[in-house]
């Protein structure tokens, strides 16, 4: 057994790897050292309490037998799913965390003897404070994680579902979470504590079910942010520097990324939250734009455009993670550079379902990451550029964001498509997109409607070229 | 007079908020998703509070109502832990830079 001074020193070296795996995430060269950092930081967090544990009773073998089951089936996982999939496996990842506390928060109420937090029924005003935000939080991430999850998968209608009453029932619940806690630390009962925890799964559940498919990127940020508050809530309890630590990093990184998803679609966190984004209404309003003329065109013009253009800037969005055609549009891009065309990518801070979702997609299909771009990085080269392909994007290329102050998007950044000398704007239909708002570059002279399934046009294309 | 350890762990605790701030801040945005799944891989380190709690039993009887929830937590971070830093290896070895000899 090793004393309890040594144990926080190892713990905070583990934090501190932590912190180092983050940090090698800043550029794609230092990223696998990085990680390497985290898993060495995990492995002495988890040596270090082996060590830490005087008796090893006959239990610490189930120990090891539970740890080998998990990780059998996390590297089952990791090893199986396609990229395609990453993020309804985040959130599904993220669940698993919230539920994690919320199970060390009920073992450390059971019992506070082992955690030295006090006896059962006795336990510490300010554990107790810190087991129930551990365990509510905990228990908002699994519910919420749960319903992204189904969202994300398809297995749930990505529409908003909203009701009646709805922001005035969370709001009561809310509150209820804060009396039932006061209850608690008052006489320690276990049914505060269950009812805590039930009351929490219903927050989780509440709070995600009105958000759409398009915000799912805020929503999965905020879930990371959740899971670490979680953490650092459980941490507290357990006095675990490496914990404090972990949760506090996860914590504002979720939140960073979620107020970056945000700034991407010139929304509000709160706006977000609420729910109920673009309502059939305006849909309808402008149901006679329909009417105006559109030129659509078929793979042989496509082919034809790009082949003799000089630069090609690629939009893709998540049409093109539904389709599949990540690949495809590779292979374009290598018989476009046959030809002696420049071709670079374009991404929007909320192409997809997650932040960097496109990223990983065209990494996958072996695309250079050189030859990627964020929007501020490229949205000057439009003007210069002979063909713009937008592929399974539609709300983030729409000009009327920066033209129509009454336009619902009015303000979100967008892509400068229409600049270039022609666009080709493959999609199955006219329809609009999640935003519920017409897009005005349909109509643009310069636009060319491919209207095809994404990756069966660009394979087209390909045979064109 | 003495200071509260509590007042300690707060200030590790809001120290690390800004160290994350500043080091999520310089995370490229390309890298985003990995940053999801190994900032999930590391918020696992819960599992350490999952192994105390699952020796809660005696030798007599390793499951008591305490550390089946233990045992539950363990597995769960588990997968997590391998899942994540996995998912995140299989994900950055794909970020490639571009290359001359290729077509």
């Amino acid at each position: 057994m090793i004393s309890a001074n040594l144990l926080a020193i190892f713990y905070l070296i583990s934090g501190i790897l932590f912190i180092l795996a983050l940090r090698g995430l800043s550029s794609p060269e230092t990223s696998r050292q990085g990680n390497f950092f985290g898993i060495i930081g995990m492995a002495i967090a988890i040596t270090v309490t082996f060590l830490s544990i005087d008796n090893f009773s006959s239990g610490f073998l189930y120990v090891l037998l539970f740890l080998l089951i998990g990780g059998s089936i996390g590297a089952f996982i990791a090893f199986k799913i396609p990229m395609t999939a990453m993020p309804e496996l985040v959130a599904g990842f993220h669940s698993l965390v919230g539920l994690a506390a919320v199970f060390v928060a009920i073992s450390a109420f059971i019992s506070p003897e082992v955690f030295n937090l006090g006896s059962t029924g006795n336990i510490k005003l300010a554990s107790l404070i810190e087991m129930s935000i551990g365990a509510a939080v905990g228990a908002i991430t699994f519910s919420g994680s749960i319903i992204a999850f189904l969202k994300l998968r398809g297995l749930m209608s990505g529409s908003p579902i909203t009701f009646p009453g709805q922001h005035i029932l969370n709001l009561l619940i809310l509150i209820s979470i804060i009396i039932l806690t006061y209850f608690l630390c008052l006489n320690q009962s276990p049914n505060f504590f269950w009812s805590l925890i039930a009351i929490s799964f219903l927050v989780g559940f509440l709070l995600i079910i009105p958000i759409g498919g398009a915000d799912m990127p805020v929503v999965i940020s905020m879930l990371n942010s959740y899971s670490g508050w979680a953490a650092a809530g459980i941490g507290f309890t357990l006095e675990n520097t490496a914990l404090i630590i972990t949760g506090a990093l996860v914590g504002s990184s979720g939140a960073i990324l979620s107020y970056i998803m945000c700034k991407g679609m010139n929304r509000s966190f709160f706006n977000v939250i609420l729910g109920g984004f673009g309502g059939t209404d305006q849909t309808s309003s402008k149901t006679s734009k329909e009417q105006k003329p559109v030129k659509s065109g078929n793979a042989d013009d496509a082919a034809f455009l790009m082949k003799n253009a000089s630069s090609v800037i690629i939009v893709p969005g998540y049409g093109m993670a539904v389709a599949q055609a990540q690949h495809a549009l590779r292979e374009m891009v290598d018989s476009l550079k046959k030809n002696g065309v420049k071709v670079s990518y374009a991404i929007h801070p909320v192409a997809g379902r997650m932040p960097g979702h496109m990223n990983v997609l065209l990494a996958e299909a072996n695309v250079p990451y050189d030859e990627v771009f964020e929007l501020e990085e490229i949205n000057n080269d439009f003007a210069n550029c002979d063909v713009a392909y937008v592929i399974g994007a539609n709300d983030v290329t729409n000009p009327v964001a920066k033209t129509d102050p009454q336009s619902p998007i009015y303000g979100m950044p967008v892509l400068d498509v229409e600049k270039s000398k022609s666009v080709l704007f493959v999609k199955r239909s006219l329809s609009p997109g999640y935003a519920g708002i017409d897009n005005d570059l349909f109509y643009r002279d310069n636009t060319l409607m491919l209207f095809a399934d994404a990756k069966k046009m660009t394979e087209d294309i390909i045979k064109n070229l | 007079m003495e200071i509260d350890p509590f007042i300690f762990r707060l200030s590790i605790f809001i120290l690390s908020i800004f160290v994350g701030y500043y080091v999520v801040w310089s995370v490229t945005p390309s890298l985003h998703t990995p940053l999801m799944s190994v900032t999930n891989a590391i918020s696992s380190v819960i599992i350490v509070g999952a192994i105390i709690a699952s020796l809660a039993g005696t030798n007599l009887s390793v499951f008591n109502q305490s550390s089946i929830f233990g045992f539950l937590a363990i597995v769960l971070a588990a997968i997590n832990i391998f899942g994540g830093f996995l998912v995140t290896q299989r994900m950055l070895a794909m970020y490639k830079k571009k290359k001359k000899d290729k077509k």
